[in-house]
């Protein structure tokens, strides 16, 4: 099967640190991957490269099979790939419907949009109202609050709920259970099925083994800047993943790379 | 759920059993003065407003219709206009967290561009207006360009045009100014903005009328259109801007450049104010305009604050100038007490932003 997105040789240097060595990596369609790692090992450099927030010395971006050359988030989101970063990309002073729709604004139809542009704050009020809904994220009491008046757990719930709304080839979430309370963590877990159920495929970073054993089809161990080899959850345990990110053991060979 | 995870996330199986209900929380009491910080924080140029009413209201009392009357009230909004639409445009750059040294430099060397071009070339005057209008959106975008591509700090940039502009200005135009009467017969059109409605004692000029279309204009742009929301977004947090699909560097361009044509504007309003096209005029336009966005409430750190109040920080200053003339004032008293009001803004700005929601 092809991958739909897939990297090949991704380097990337910063100064004389190397962050991405020849790196690979593969998502295969409707799948759940969880990439794990440890600090530094370089999760998160690759996950920029393959969403545009990074560009990468060397190396090639393929989608569906066609190469693509992301130099900013906003062509990979125009292609279809939603990323929710760690630091949520959230301005805080906005409305959460200002943020969920930030760079894709709905304008009014007809004279007021087309050459007024004013924005129809109804229609994103309304739509972004249902998708908190559908994430269970109700007790947000108002869509017009600034995002710096939620908790750090509801922001992340918005930060998911406009990657969840808007992506439709690639959701990559970056630790997106980290803030979040016992119940949140849940509802962000059910979400993430429940994107998969609807086909489209998840790059999950998360450093919570239980949250990746538990929705993960299959786990990319990340280690010194490159992917030490992919394993199938169900083949193993949590502290084999932990002693082959860590480099306690070395990965089966069976595995490496595949 | 498979083996492995099932042991650890017993403790999760309660969730299902969640109470599904929004939250609802009692109002907490505020007390007085709590109410009026939550008001504060939800309309923040409602503090200018209230200042700029007070003040109307004491000196009404203290000179009552010298200075309480459609004349005098209306020659303040003539006072302020210039500084006005400058400090219209400062708010845009200071919104995107930036700041802009540059203004009256812009203004000035707009005006004489159109007043030089008209005299020494003979180009004729709506050409030269043209030309004024673009020479201040070139400056702009180069400030712009610096600042976003270059990615210099904007009071470093600002601080280089501003003498590069003012010396250009300068060498340009010789140091001569072009008398008022030429201009009023050979090309009255620089003199535009100084034509006046008169309705009873008050008299509007057209540069009035263009600084408060100017600020409506903008307040609808940045409130109700997305290019005002990635403004707000650019000053906020610039890289969760860049990340949630902002184009950065295009935002803050334009800013600059719209800041550039505005400062034009207030070139061209400058000559119909002062009936001449004078080098030296407009020299403290960047810090008036610097003192209006900040008495009226927008942060310097970007991101917050709303247009309206630069209006009302601007007619505060026009209000204590006049006012403390009329009262026999030294004009030094004037300095000393806007002084007072800048600290005063930026200590209430402080204030209001403890409270959330």
């Amino acid at each position: 099967m092809e991958p739909i997105l897939k990297a090949r040789n991704l380097v990337k240097r910063y100064g004389k640190v190397t962050a991405l060595d020849h790196c690979d990596f593969d998502l295969m369609p409707g799948e759940i991957l969880a990439v794990i790692g440890d600090n530094g090992a370089g999760k998160s450099s690759l996950i920029k490269a393959v969403s545009g927030a990074v560009l990468p010395d060397e190396g090639e971006v393929f989608l569906e099979g066609r190469r693509v050359h992301f130099t900013s988030p906003i062509d990979a989101r125009n292609e279809g790939i939603e990323t929710v970063y760690q630091t949520l990309a959230m301005s805080p002073a906005l409305s959460i419907a200002d943020n969920m729709f930030m760079g894709r604004e709905i304008r009014k139809p007809g004279f007021r949009g087309r050459w007024l542009r004013q924005l129809d704050r109804a229609e994103m009020e309304r739509i972004a109202r249902d998708k908190l809904s559908e994430l269970g994220l109700m007790t947000i009491q108002n869509i017009n609050q600034a995002v710096e008046t939620l908790s750090g757990g509801q922001r992340q719930g918005v930060a998911v709920a406009r990657a969840a709304a808007f992506g439709s080839k690639v959701i990559i979430l970056d630790e997106p259970t980290a803030a979040l309370g016992v119940k949140e963590s849940r509802r962000v877990l059910e979400l993430i099925l429940d994107v998969k159920s609807r086909g489209i495929p998840i790059i999950l970073i998360s450093h919570n083994m239980p949250h990746v054993f538990e929705v993960a089809d299959r786990i990319h161990v990340h280690r010194l800047g490159k992917r030490l080899c992919v394993i199938d959850p169900k083949d193993y345990t949590m502290s084999d993943a932990v002693a082959f990110m860590t480099g306690a053991k070395e990965p089966p060979a069976a595995d490496i790379a595949a | 759920m498979s083996e492995t995870s099932g042991e650890s996330q017993d403790y999760e199986r309660e969730v299902a059993r969640r109470a599904e209900a929004v939250a609802e929380f009692e109002e907490p009491r505020r007390g007085l003065l709590g109410a009026v910080q939550h008001m504060l924080h939800v309309n923040p140029s409602l503090v200018p407003l209230i200042v700029l009413i007070a003040s109307i209201i004491i000196f009404g009392i203290l000179r009552g219709t010298t200075f309480f009357s459609p004349f005098a009230l209306t020659l303040i909004l003539q006072q302020v206009q210039i500084v006005g639409i400058v400090a219209a445009a400062q708010s845009l750059v200071i919104l995107t967290a930036g700041i802009d040294l540059s203004v009256g430099a812009i203004m000035v060397m707009s005006s004489v561009v159109m007043g030089q071009f008209t005299f020494r070339y003979g180009i004729p005057v709506e050409v030269s207006v043209a030309c004024g209008l673009l020479c201040g959106t070139l400056i702009g975008f180069i400030n712009g360009w610096l600042v976003a591509k270059v990615k210099l700090p904007p009071f470093i940039v600002t601080l280089g045009m501003w003498q590069i502009v003012l010396a250009t200005n300068f060498l340009y135009s010789a140091n001569e100014t072009i008398r008022s009467q030429e201009i009023e017969a050979e090309a009255p059109l620089l003199q535009f903005f100084g034509n006046t409605i008169a309705f009873g004692g008050a008299r509007l000029t057209y540069g009035v009328i263009f600084m408060l279309a100017l600020v409506f204009v903008l307040a609808y742009a940045l409130k109700h259109t997305a290019w005002g929301r990635h403004v707000y977004a650019v000053g906020d947090d610039p890289e969760a801007a860049e990340l949630s699909g902002v184009n950065v560097k295009r935002t803050l361009i334009s800013v600059y450049m719209l800041a550039g044509l505005i400062c034009a504007f207030a070139g061209w309003a400058l000559i119909g104010r002062i009936g001449s096209v004078s080098p030296t005029s407009g020299q403290l336009a960047n810090i008036e305009s610097i003192t209006a966005v900040v008495i009226g409430g927008i942060s310097l750190f970007g991101g917050r604050g709303s247009i309206m109040g630069t209006l009302f920080g601007a007619l505060i200053v026009g209000v204590f100038t006049l006012g403390l003339r009329l009262m026999g004032a030294d004009a030094q008293w004037t300095y000393l007490l806007i002084g007072v009001l800048i600290i005063a803004a930026v200590g209430v700005d402080q204030w209001i932003r403890k409270v959330s929601v």
